[in-house]
């Protein structure tokens, strides 16, 4: 049942498309409006054209909770420039239009306060490939799963290390595309090095699911994408790539910066040892 | 503790299930009609389920309600008594109105309540730390407090705003030998102080325990802070029946997140002749926008875990709110008083910053009694309410905390300190003759002090605090 829209490939298929190339797939995360709306998506199509798969859009937030200092900072940047929700629809337009499939996230509130199936039709109609809820549990997702059937876009909620098997069943059962496995227990930002916790955790998702596993939160080098390749679908990588806007005052700088590292990581996830 | 309501329609324990019929969700506890549930991370969700188990076995293991009881008789302070105030309720119509004397609690405010119940749950759970939000700071007090009791560590999140404004708090929590980290992400309020301790929680929750301060938060914590604050309504309602012979005619409270307000309201739900009336912060009035009046202004929203009442924009990004009184300027409210709301048992007012200074000097000549700034806005409420119902009228106000905390905004606002201003910003400046009688004016470059230097130590002081007689807790 995957999500396969008139104008590409969906999330479903460009994961079996890297597996079968015998590799992981690189995720990466930019939000929209930062450093503005036109900067942020030149540099989500730079980052297509230097090797990322899938996109993930953040939608800016005031209040986000599973987000770092970084990340916190950039959505902060986006609301003052007076970003929108539907900035993102062009956003994922783009995304599409250069390739990858984009896929949103978005804390629930905002979703809910534009109404969840309309959202959802919006999304469809830009060519968006579905929505990441750090937020919301499936619980509490009865009116998403709806719509997100209704508009064939894909689900994807978090499990953590400390899910239990019970959540882990529950979890990767409510999600179509992949389930996103938090490296470890914690909000985004880099690490130092992969947790320990997470080979386990991917361990344990397939042996209650088929769903594919892609593995977020601390990843930011090519070793330690290239490490994550090795055991998961895919690699998620935030954090670090938005710095790579941050620490740049000319963004045709910022976005040199993340051609390059977005290179690195794709290099990593084919090095994967599978 | 133990006494339990069956029939009231915002039921606490088994019947809490019963009312997720209806709600488009698939069988979660903690729905108040539409709000609650919990809109929390995955990584959370095993802590919530323990927390959970634990305090509904807590609350019939006749050890822990033992224990409990032993602490709020022997530490808390309970029971707290009531306070018929005539001289204060000459300016209200006429009306009687009694104060429930939260205010004279350990600590100064009806946190404690809670405090002293999370963190033995803490302890039954086998974690070692706490960590908590506080806006005025009266939160954070009393868990660097119990954390000190129980020998809990105890990191305390505030926001930057907030430990300027309540400086004497931050001071005390350092005291009580908490870590307070000052929050500077966003309005730099309480909101931005939970957001923070929510990411601290998502990252030690194996060893942490997040001791909310208000009926906010994912499920359970709406319905068991209710639960541990409820032990107000019920002695309230014994006593103003033993004092009066009657049930009052409308009971009273602050509603920031609603702590107060659902322990004094809960056991008088199935009191269907009793108003309920909660009283929001009006800030400099609705329509300048700088408020925290939710009910006024806000519609349902999801904001830390709950749906309920948000201030927020077209787009769902959450809104500032404003209010003299740190701890009512949040943009959201539990979810209980969502649906007390809606559903017609409760009503909800607000008072401006202006109607509530003048409630708060008020009651400070008339009755001798300086009340925190949160629950000035009950008694403004009160003063409201008493007018409407005339001299046969009886109020029960619920006055949560005292206002010691609140000297520096008050000599601010009744310009108590002469150079105003340079008080607070040079350290060296002596208090300057009052124009008033305001023991405050020691306070407040005191609390600056403290403040702007994190690492003041406490244990030198150029001027002993206590010299202004209106540092009490810092004498232990
Ligand atoms: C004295 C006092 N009353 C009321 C409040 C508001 O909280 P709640 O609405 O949860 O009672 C506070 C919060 O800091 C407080 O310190």
């Amino acid at each position: 049942m995957s999500a396969v829209t008139a104008t590409g490939l969906g999330v479903t298929d460009v994961l079996a498309r890297c597996k079968a190339e015998g590799r992981a797939a690189l995720v990466g995360y930019l939000p929209v409006g930062f450093p503005t709306v036109e900067g942020s998506i030149r540099a989500m199509v730079a980052m297509v054209e230097a090797g990322v798969d899938i996109v993930e859009i953040g939608v800016p937030y005031s209040d986000p909770v599973m987000d770092g200092p970084v990340i916190q900072a950039a959505a902060s940047t986006a609301l003052a420039g007076g970003v929108r929700t539907d900035d993102v629809y062009r956003a994922a337009a783009a995304v599409r239009a250069a390739g990858a499939p984009p896929l949103v996230m978005s804390y629930w509130n905002l979703v809910l306060k534009r109404g969840v199936e309309r959202f959802a039709r919006d999304l469809a109609a830009a060519g968006g490939a579905g929505l990441i809820t750090p937020d919301l549990i499936p619980e509490e997702a009865a009116d998403w799963i709806a719509a997100s059937d209704t508009h064939g876009l894909d689900r994807v909620f978090l499990i953590a290390p400390s899910s239990t098997e019970e959540r882990l069943t529950k979890v990767t059962s409510a999600c179509r595309g992949f389930v996103y496995a938090a490296a470890t227990m914690g909000v985004t930002g880099t690490r130092e090095s992969v947790d320990s916790h997470a080979p386990a955790l991917v361990h344990r998702a397939r042996t209650v699911s088929p769903v594919p596993v892609c593995v977020g939160i601390g990843v930011s080098s090519r070793a330690q994408a290239a490490e994550i390749a090795s055991w998961a679908d895919g690699v998620i990588v935030g954090t670090a790539l938005v710095r790579c806007l941050a620490e740049h005052a000319e963004l045709s700088d910022g976005i040199a910066a993340l051609r390059s590292l977005t290179a690195e990581l794709a290099a990593g996830v084919r090095e994967g040892d599978r | 503790m133990t006494e339990h309501t069956t029939s009231d329609r915002s039921a606490s324990g088994p019947t809490a299930t019963e009312r997720t019929a209806g709600t488009g969700t698939d069988g979660i506890p903690g729905r108040f009609g539409p709000f609650g549930g919990r809109y929390v991370p995955e990584a959370l969700i095993p802590a919530l389920e323990e927390l959970d188990e634990a305090r509904q076995k807590a609350m019939v293991d006749p050890d822990f309600l033992a224990e409990l009881e032993r602490l709020h008789r022997t530490y808390t302070g309970r029971p707290s008594i009531i306070t018929e105030v005539p001289r204060f309720a000459a300016h209200a119509g006429g009306a009687r109105i009694v104060l429930k004397r939260e205010d004279l609690n350990h600590t100064g405010s009806h946190k404690i309540n809670n405090v002293i119940a999370q963190a033995l749950l803490t302890k039954r759970m086998g974690k070692t730390r706490v960590i908590a939000e506080t806006g005025a700071g009266q939160h954070g007090v009393a868990t660097a407090t119990a954390a000190a009791l129980m020998g809990l560590e105890c990191t305390v999140y505030m926001g930057r705003v907030d430990t300027e404004r309540q400086a004497l708090n931050v001071a005390r929590m350092k005291m009580l030998g908490a870590t307070v980290v000052a929050v500077e992400h966003g309005s730099a309020t309480l909101k931005d102080a939970i957001n923070e301790a929510l990411r601290d929680w998502v990252t030690n929750v194996e060893t942490t325990h997040y001791l909310i301060g208000t009926v906010t938060g994912p499920h359970p914590f709406p319905e068991m802070v209710r639960d541990f604050h409820r032990i107000i309504g019920v002695e309230a309602r014994a006593q103003v029946l033993e004092l009066t012979g009657r049930l009052p005619d409308a009971v009273i409270a602050c509603v920031g997140g609603g702590s107060n307000a659902m322990g004094i309201f809960h056991r008088f739900i199935e009191d269907e002749g009793v108003r309920l009336v909660g009283v929001e912060a009006g800030g400099e009035g609705v329509e300048t926008g700088r408020h925290a009046a939710r009910f006024a202004s806000a519609s349902p929203g999801v904001l830390h875990g709950a749906m309920s009442y948000l201030m927020q924009d077209e787009d769902g990004q959450t809104v500032e709110s404003h209010s003299i009184s740190a701890g009512l300027d949040y943009p959201s409210v539990g979810p209980e008083h969502s649906w007390l709301r809606d559903s017609g048992r409760a009503e909800y007012r607000y008072a401006t910053d202006e109607k509530v200074m003048r409630a708060f000097e008020l009651l400070c000549r008339t009755e001798g009694i300086i009340p925190a700034l949160e629950s000035a806005h009950a008694l403004a409420g009160a003063l409201e309410v008493g007018r409407e119902l005339g001299p046969d009228g009886l109020i029960l106000v619920n006055l949560s905390g005292r206002g010691d905390k609140d000297m520096h905004t008050a000599a601010e606002w009744f310009g108590l300190v002469d150079d105003g201003g340079e008080g607070t910003s040079d350290e060296g400046a002596r208090p300057a003759a009052p124009r008033r009688p305001a023991n405050g004016v020691g306070l407040v470059d005191d609390g600056g002090e403290d403040t702007s230097d994190e690492g003041a130590r406490p244990a030198a002081p150029r001027r002993p605090a206590n010299g202004v007689g209106l540092v009490d807790e810092g004498e232990r």
